[in-house]
C-alpha cells in the first residue's frame, strides 16, 4: 500500500483531466458523486479486452473463452477480497446498484414481504432505494414508512426505533452515504437495532464504497449494493452482495442463458450461486475493466482516498462559508461526511450557476439529484452540488470559489 | 459562438426576480400544467379567451432564470392577441426577444416549457371545436 503519492501523480493517469473545455479552460471535474472518470489503467484493460481477449464467457472450451472466463471471475475474487467478503459465491454482477436493488424488491421482496408489513426507507435516500419499495408496498398492500433528518441532515434513528416497535418492520433499506449531504448514515447502530428483532438490513454502498474502507465481514447487514462507475470503474456493472442462505432461498430475477442448471419443455433447475442471478451474456469487458478500477484504489489505499477527501471537503466547505449568500446543507462535523456538498447561492437557481461556472470549465452538478423526497423534506426545487475524488486539488476549489463570485456579479448580489 | 455566461444580462436577470403576468386567475377560460422531469421545472399557464381574443394571462411556478424570463415575455407577446395569431407563435418569437436563438441544447428545454404549456393549453380548449388542432398537439410535443 503506497501512502506517499501526489494528486499530481495521480492526475496524470486520468486523460481526460488534461483536455480543455468551453473557451479552452481546464476542465475542474466535480462531479464524481454522479461518476468518476477512468484512469489509463481502466482504459487500457477495456482495450486489452477487445483486442486481444474477446469472446464469451462459461461454455466455449476455446483459448478466448477461458481467458475472458478467467479475467470476468478474478473480477469477483477482487470485489471478495476489497470488501472482506469470505464466499465469493455470494457476488452477483448486475448493471449497478439500482439493478441489484430492484433484484431484492423483486425476489426476495415479492416472497417475503405481505400485506401490513413495513418497510423503513430513509428521507436522504436516492431514489433507486425508494422507487423499488414503492412499487413493492403498492403490490404487496404493505407500508413504506421513512426516518426523518434533523436539521444537520442525519437520521433521526428514534423514528427506527418506532417503527420496530410495531413488529410490522421486514426489512429496512439505508444508504451508506447521502448523495446529496454526504451525510455518512451510522449503520452499525441501525444493524444492532434490527438484528435484535430480526429484521433485514440493506445497504446502498453507490456513495461509501468508492470514498471510505467498507468491511462487509463486519458491517452485518443482510443486502449490499454499489456501481463500479463511481469508483473509477466503467458504466454498466455493479455488485449485490447478500448473505449465501438468503441468496439460496430467493428466486431468480431473470430467466435466460447461464442461470440454468436443466431445462426442459415445462421445468428449469437453477444454476448455482452467484450464476443463478446472472441470466445472459454479462458485461464481461467493463467488468474486466472493473477489476483494474479496484486495483487502482488498492493500490492508493482507502484510508489515503478517504484522508484526501477529508482534507479537501474541509478547505471547500471552510471557503464557502465564508462567502455572503452561499447557504449550505449537511453537517459541518466533516467525521460524519463525504466529500459532497450540496448549497444554494442567494436567489441564482442552480441551473442558472451550473451553466455559469461551466464557462470556466468547472462541472458540478444541479437539480435534484434524484432524492425529491429530501428536496421536498428541506422545501427547496433543488441545489448545486460539488463533490470530490482522488484527483481533485484545493486548487481546483479556488477555482471554483472565484467563479461564484462572477455569477454573483452577473446576478448583482 | 457566443459565450454562454451571456445569456445571463440584465433583462434575464431582471424577468428571473421579477417576471410579468406572474400569478393565477381563477376559473380562467384555459388552464394547463407541465413539468421538466429532470430539472423541476414547473409552470401553470392561466388564459381568459373573450371574443376569440386573449383578454388576460397569468402564470405560476418555479423554474430558473431562463424559465422565469422566457414565461413572462411570452405572457407578454400574447395578452390582448387573437386565439389565431396565438396559435401561430413559433420558438423564436420567444427567444429571439432575449436573445436566445443560440441557447445550448441542454438548456433549450427551460426556455421552452412554458411555450409548449401554452400550445397544450390551447389545444385542449380547440380540440372540440377545430379540426386542425390536433396540429398543435404535434407542436407541442416536438418542441424540445
Amino acid at each position: 500500500m503506497q501512502t506517499a503519492i501526489s494528486v499530481e501523480q495521480i492526475r496524470k493517469d486520468f486523460p481526460i483531466l488534461q483536455r480543455k473545455v468551453r473557451n479552452d479552460k481546464s476542465l475542474v471535474y466535480l462531479d464524481n458523486a454522479a461518476t468518476t472518470q477512468k484512469p489509463i489503467q481502466v482504459i487500457n484493460a477495456i482495450s486489452d479486452f477487445y483486442t486481444n481477449h474477446n469472446s464469451n464467457i462459461h461454455r466455449a472450451v476455446h483459448a478466448l473463452a477461458e481467458e475472458a472466463t478467467e479475467a470476468y471471475e478474478m473480477t469477483r475474487d477482487k470485489v471478495a477480497q476489497f470488501l472482506n467478503i469470505k464466499d465469493r459465491q455470494e457476488i452477483v454482477f448486475v448493471r449497478g446498484t439500482t439493478e441489484a436493488i430492484n433484484l431484492v424488491a423483486y425476489t426476495w421482496g415479492r416472497q417475503n414481504i405481505k400485506e401490513g408489513d413495513i418497510i423503513v426507507t430513509t428521507e436522504y435516500e436516492h431514489h433507486s432505494n425508494i422507487v423499488p419499495w414503492q412499487l413493492l408496498t403498492q403490490e404487496k398492500k404493505a407500508k413504506l414508512e421513512y426516518i426523518g433528518i434533523d436539521d444537520n441532515g442525519e437520521l433521526i434513528l428514534n423514528h427506527l426505533d418506532q417503527f420496530l416497535a410495531t413488529g410490522k418492520v421486514k426489512l429496512v433499506a439505508v444508504s451508506q452515504m447521502s448523495n446529496v449531504l454526504g451525510t455518512i448514515t451510522d449503520v452499525a447502530s441501525i444493524v444492532e437495532k434490527c438484528k435484535k428483532v430480526g429484521v433485514r438490513v440493506l445497504v446502498d454502498g453507490a456513495q461509501s464504497v468508492p470514498h471510505m474502507k467498507v468491511d462487509l465481514s463486519t458491517m452485518g447487514c443482510d443486502f449490499f449494493a454499489f456501481s463500479g462507475h463511481k469508483m473509477l470503474g466503467p458504466t454498466g456493472v455493479g455488485v449485490l452482495w447478500a448473505k449465501k442462505e438468503l441468496l439460496e432461498q430467493m428466486a431468480p430475477f431473470h430467466g435466460g442463458g447461464d442461470m440454468i442448471r436443466e431445462v426442459h419443455k415445462y421445468e428449469t433447475t437453477w444454476n448455482d450461486l452467484p450464476y443463478k442471478f446472472e441470466a445472459g451474456t454479462p458485461n464481461i469487458a467493463d467488468v474486466i475493466g472493473f477489476a483494474a478500477a479496484i486495483d487502482y484504489l488498492n493500490n492508493l489505499g482507502m484510508d489515503y482516498v478517504r484522508a484526501h477527501e477529508v482534507e479537501i471537503t474541509k478547505y471547500a466547505l471552510d471557503k464557502l462559508s465564508k462567502i455572503n449568500g452561499i447557504k449550505l446543507y449537511g453537517t459541518p462535523d466533516i467525521s460524519k461526511r463525504g466529500g459532497v456538498i450540496s448549497f444554494n447561492f442567494a436567489d441564482i437557481h442552480p441551473h442558472d450557476l451550473a451553466t455559469i461556472i461551466d464557462e470556466d470549465g468547472i462541472a458540478i452538478r444541479s437539480g435534484h439529484h434524484c432524492a425529491q423526497v429530501l428536496m421536498e423534506k428541506l422545501d427547496i426545487a433543488a441545489t448545486s452540488r460539488a463533490s470530490f475524488y482522488i484527483y481533485n486539488t484545493k486548487e481546483e476549489v479556488d477555482v471554483l470559489i472565484n467563479s461564484l463570485a462572477r455569477a454573483a456579479r452577473l446576478f448583482k448580489l | 459562438m457566443s459565450s454562454n455566461a451571456d445569456i445571463y444580462h440584465e433583462m434575464i436577470v431582471d424577468y428571473s426576480r421579477h417576471p410579468s403576468n406572474f400569478g393565477k386567475i381563477e376559473n380562467p377560460t384555459i388552464s394547463y400544467h407541465d413539468s421538466n422531469p429532470l430539472c423541476g421545472d414547473s409552470i401553470d399557464i392561466f388564459m381568459n379567451v373573450e371574443n376569440d381574443k386573449v383578454s388576460d394571462i397569468k402564470f405560476h411556478g418555479r423554474g430558473c432564470a431562463i424559465c422565469m424570463a422566457c414565461t413572462s415575455v411570452l405572457t407578454e407577446i400574447v395578452k390582448g392577441k387573437s386565439i389565431e395569431d396565438v396559435r401561430k407563435i413559433q420558438k423564436n418569437d420567444v427567444l429571439g426577444e432575449l436573445g436566445l436563438e443560440q441557447l445550448q441544447a441542454v438548456r433549450i428545454k427551460c426556455a421552452l416549457l412554458s411555450l409548449k404549456v401554452l400550445k397544450y393549453g390551447l389545444y385542449s380548449y380547440l380540440a372540440s371545436k377545430d379540426t386542425n388542432a390536433d396540429a398543435l398537439k404535434q407542436e407541442a410535443s416536438s418542441l424540445y
